[in-house]
């Protein structure tokens, strides 16, 4: 059989197998060398809560899935190219995900009766799966693994840890892959506690690709080729990576130390870990005993003087309520990090959704406005997490930053940006003479001056009682009353301070698609493939929810229909509803614990026109 | 060099403790000792910090004039914590009660203990919720007739003593609200003291709680049922001098200098600086009929501060790391060019 090499714009490739097979580190390794190589491209991470989940069972399965393409990548994808079955279990979560020329790539040793029967099959798992016209390739990658390093000195469990090594060789045969990054990255992971591991896994690794290249099973291979992509220099990186940069940043535009208190929660520990790790920028990390003094003194800390962050997930936040409306009250600076996941309750941990908008909107007792942003995608947690502090600095708020497990574990590759491209952060230092007011307010933004302890003349309390501008104790019905307003009124004027909504496609027309957050890349892949169909539709992305773009209403009115797309039962169509009443919103939400599928949006949007 | 006096720590707010309070005597002897602090490490006014959490006592930050921060139910601590990590040249100090540290914030005040945060605890401890209007708390006796245990609790109290000693505290010292002087003498101590301080006073609520520690407190008898430790000293008290505390198997004792062939050698000399928490724990333990309740600086010990570990490992990590800014960061592992 002669090998073709054929030209393809993208393809789409899922790595599963057990929770202990090192998928998410393989999917990482193909989807690095591919950024690298020049690709664009865009990860989902999908496993299980637990970390060994029951071996061999489908609920156990840890699948990454890669998207890697020609141009920008926007999705990972909604069906795949190819797939890596580890297991019968495996190849049994992952069928439906097959496209109809795909191609499966499966370790043959691991097909054996008791995987089998704990995978569910009765028979042949290709007939069950009704997936006989696919692409089977058929390897015995255990056993040959085992064959590669049977003079190499290892016990057997260190042999098997290396299999996955062979099946990433055999795929970058398949989509012409140099293996030069993953013999550096090896190098790099092994040569202080294990140097004796660097040569059997890139043994295996070029066994596993010359065994693609030798066998007969595999019709073609692919060639990707790199990206049109702006010039510059590049990095691969994942939400919770740039979130934890983004704050950095923040830290030096302000000249404000940065510190985070927070508590270790799936899928937001990442940022913590990350930040743990940047004592040199002078971040100051606590892990608390618990999430309520992570926030608890994060608060202490901005009282202090410090850009003070919180990071955390649903339940996390709900345990935070209490003192998000101090922060609300004493009008520090807080960023809180909500990395959402699928609730409620401990819901399901590992799995991302949006469902987190109703509670840092309204979650809280009194009336207790805050600022609420979201990011987009894995890049722009960087942007995200700078705003939000640029914000709750300047405008003396906590602003909740919102993103979710699909963009924190998610990555691309992004075009490092200059620090000089980024605004200053001014933070309003109390000034001047004479006793210190703490809750007068600047009569554009109505912030509240920062006198910080150890500035000298400006000693003042403040603490969760009302209190009147002049910092004392008030229970007096109309003070109340005007604070409360302040307090709203402030929260509004920020958005005098944030860019407008941007519209992509007409001004006018019959439906405006919206959007929030992660679902950014869906929504324009489901658009612009419509667009591509002739169908004439706008779309608009909201990375501000509290305030909106004050262009909102404007840009809503040109609009017969809006159709709010969200991973969660229609909390921010009933936001824009609450904003915006005369508007016809309507709301088409998931809540599978699942990104969006592009087809499925594409649907949702048929169906409105 | 900072010279201050009391009248410079007191604000002008109106104080709106009950008359009779103890927490009147408290703050008097707080803002004294402030004064002292100040001059002994040459600390600003303005470097000062004082924060509670809800319940009476939770007010006095009103009433001190420096930075103040009367936060939320229990989380004084977390928010001291956050205050010293982000600025270690603050003075922290914290006013909470038995209910605010010991039952909604339990898990904070053991936390704080154990990484050694420099802040200065005082633990006001009335044994009931007083601002809530009269329900049992953390320390109330067992069998307290409350409002919420009309029939008496059923439940054990917290010492709090041996709760700070459990958690490897570093410093931990009690009083009585009246004990003006004492109290003074105490809070400077802990405010020199680097690390977790925890003083315990035994305040009286007039209204909720009146006479709650009169068996110790009366003045009839509080020289035979208190002991007053200072570190170095022999452990003697009562009314006459003349009962001492010593050595008894794996135990203690209380004697009378002067029966049985006692003198005063034999009485045990108090060592707040041992750092084993036997004694200490023991000391803190000690209770009526058989025995004075501890007061003054039972623990006072070395041991290194979670804020300056911190600062320490900041300066060390920032020294080594080529690593200098966001600029670099962003630009360093692996990237690629694309031309």
């Amino acid at each position: 059989m002669e090998h073709k090499v054929i030209d393809v714009g993208d393809v789409v490739i899922r790595f599963a197998g057990d929770s202990g097979d090192g998928m998410q580190l393989t999917g990482t390794l193909f989807a690095d060398m591919s950024a690298i190589y020049g690709n664009g491209l865009s990860t989902f991470p999908d496993y299980p809560a637990e970390i060994r989940a029951p071996h061999g069972t489908v609920s156990g399965v840890s699948g990454f899935q890669v998207h890697i393409g020609s141009s920008k990548m926007n999705t990972p994808g909604d069906f795949c190219d190819m797939l890596v079955a580890m297991n019968p279990a495996a190849l049994k979560a992952n069928a439906r995900w097959l496209k109809r020329t795909a191609l499966v790539l499966i370790d043959t040793d691991s097909f054996d009766d008791a995987n089998l029967q704990k995978a569910g099959f009765k028979g042949n798992p290709v007939e069950e799966l009704k997936i006989e016209d696919r692409v089977i390739v058929p390897a015995a990658i255990t056993s040959l693994t085992a064959e590669s390093l049977k003079d190499s000195g290892l016990d057997q469990k260190s042999i098997a840890k290396c299999k996955n090594m062979f099946a990433l060789g055999m795929a970058c045969f398949i989509y012409s892959r140099p293996l030069d990054y993953v013999y550096t990255y090896l190098e790099k992971k092994f040569s202080k506690k294990h140097p004796e591991m660097i040569a059997p896994n890139r043994k295996v690794l070029d066994d596993g690709f010359n065994y693609a290249a030798n066998i007969q099973a595999i019709p073609n291979t692919y060639s990707i080729e790199p990206a049109d992509l702006p010039k510059g220099l590049y990095r691969n990186i994942t939400g919770n990576q740039a979130t934890a940069w983004g704050l950095l940043a923040a830290s030096e535009k302000s000249g404000l130390p940065l510190f985070c208190g927070s508590y270790p929660i799936t899928p937001a520990t990442g940022i913590l870990e990350e930040l743990a790790i940047y004592k040199n920028l002078g971040a100051r990390t606590v892990q608390a005993e618990d999430e309520i003094a992570g926030i608890c003194t994060a608060i202490g800390a901005a009282f202090a003087g410090n850009l003070a962050v919180t990071t955390t997930s649903g339940p996390g936040l709900s345990l935070k309520s209490e003192a998000l409306g101090l922060a609300v009250m004493t009008e520090l600076p807080l960023v809180v990090v909500d990395v959402q996941r699928a609730g409620p309750s401990t819901g399901i941990p590992t799995k991302t959704e949006q469902t987190d908008l109703n509670q840092v909107l309204y979650g809280r007792n009194g009336e207790c406005p805050l600022a609420v942003v979201a990011a987009h995608s894995p890049a722009d947690c960087f942007d995200a997490a700078f705003n939000a502090a640029k914000i709750a600095v300047e405008h003396m708020t906590p602003v909740v930053l919102l993103t979710e497990g699909f963009l924190g574990n998610g990555s691309e590759p992004w075009l490092i940006p200059s620090m000089s491209d980024y605004p200053a952060i001014v933070p309003p230092y109390a000034e001047g003479e004479g006793p210190f007011h703490p809750f007068e307010r600047d009569a554009e933004t109505l912030a509240r001056k920062w006198a910080v302890p150890g500035m000298k003349g400006f000693e003042h309390r403040v603490g969760g009682l009302e209190k009147n501008h002049r910092g004392v104790i008030s229970s007096d019905p109309e003070n109340h009353e005007l604070m409360v307003a302040e307090r709203a009124e402030k929260v509004e004027r920020i958005a005098a301070c944030i860019p407008d909504l941007k519209l992509d496609g007409p001004a006018k027309g019959k439906l405006l698609v919206v959007g929030w957050g992660g679902t950014y890349g869906h929504i324009l892949s489901a658009v612009s493939e419509l667009r591509a169909e002739g169908r004439d539709i706008s779309f608009a992305h909201f990375d501000f929810i509290s305030p909106l773009p004050k262009n909102t209403a404007e840009v809503f009115a040109g609009f017969e229909k809006i159709l709010v797309c969200e991973l969660n039962c229609g909390h921010f169509a009933n936001w824009l509803r609450s904003k915006m009443p005369s508007c016809d919103i309507r709301s088409f939400g998931k809540v599978q614990g699942q990104p969006f599928l592009v087809q499925e949006i594409t649907g949702a949007i048929k169906r409105e026109l | 060099m900072a010279t201050y006096t009391a009248k410079d720590f007191k604000s002008d707010q109106e104080v709106r403790w009950c008359p009779g309070c103890g927490d009147h005597a408290v703050l008097a002897a707080l803002t004294r000792a402030l004064a002292n602090v100040s001059g002994a490490l040459d600390i600003d006014k303005e470097r000062f910090v004082v924060v509670s959490g809800i319940g009476c006592s939770s007010r006095l930050p009103y009433y001190v004039d420096t930075y103040g921060f009367h936060s939320i139910h229990g989380r004084a601590t977390p928010i001291s914590t956050g205050i010293k990590v982000a600025n270690p040249d603050l003075s922290v100090w914290q006013a909470c009660g038995d209910g605010d540290a010991l039952a909604i914030g339990g898990n904070h005040f053991i936390h704080a203990i154990r990484r050694n945060i420099d802040i200065n605890i005082i633990l006001f401890n009335n044994r009931i919720y007083g601002l809530t209007k009269g329900q049992y708390s953390p320390t109330s006796k067992f069998g307290t007739i409350t409002k919420t245990s009309p029939y008496g609790t059923v439940e054990e109290p917290f010492n709090p003593g041996s709760l700070v000693l459990g958690a490897k505290g570093t410093f931990f010292a009690r009083s009585l609200d009246s004990e003006l002087k004492l109290n003074e003498e105490i809070m400077v101590a802990a405010g020199l003291h680097e690390g977790t301080s925890v003083f315990e006073v035994l305040t009286n609520c007039v209204i909720f709680n009146d006479g709650t520690h009169k068996d110790i407190s009366d003045r009839e008898v509080r020289a035979d049922r208190t002991i007053v430790l200072r570190h170095g000293e022999k452990m003697i008290f009562g009314k006459n001098r003349d009962k001492g505390i010593m050595l008894d198997g794996l135990g203690l004792k209380v004697v009378t200098i002067g029966e049985n062939g006692i003198t005063e050698d034999d009485i045990l000399t108090h060592d707040a600086h041992m750092e084993h928490i036997g004694i200490h724990l023991m000391l803190a333990d000690m209770k009526g009929p058989d025995f004075p309740v501890a007061l003054g600086v039972i623990r006072d010990v070395k041991a290194v501060t979670y804020a300056t570990a911190v600062r320490e490992q900041v300066e060390a990590v920032t020294a080594k790391s080529r690593i200098k800014c966001v600029d670099d960061l962003l630009r360093s592992g692996a990237t690629w060019e694309v031309k």
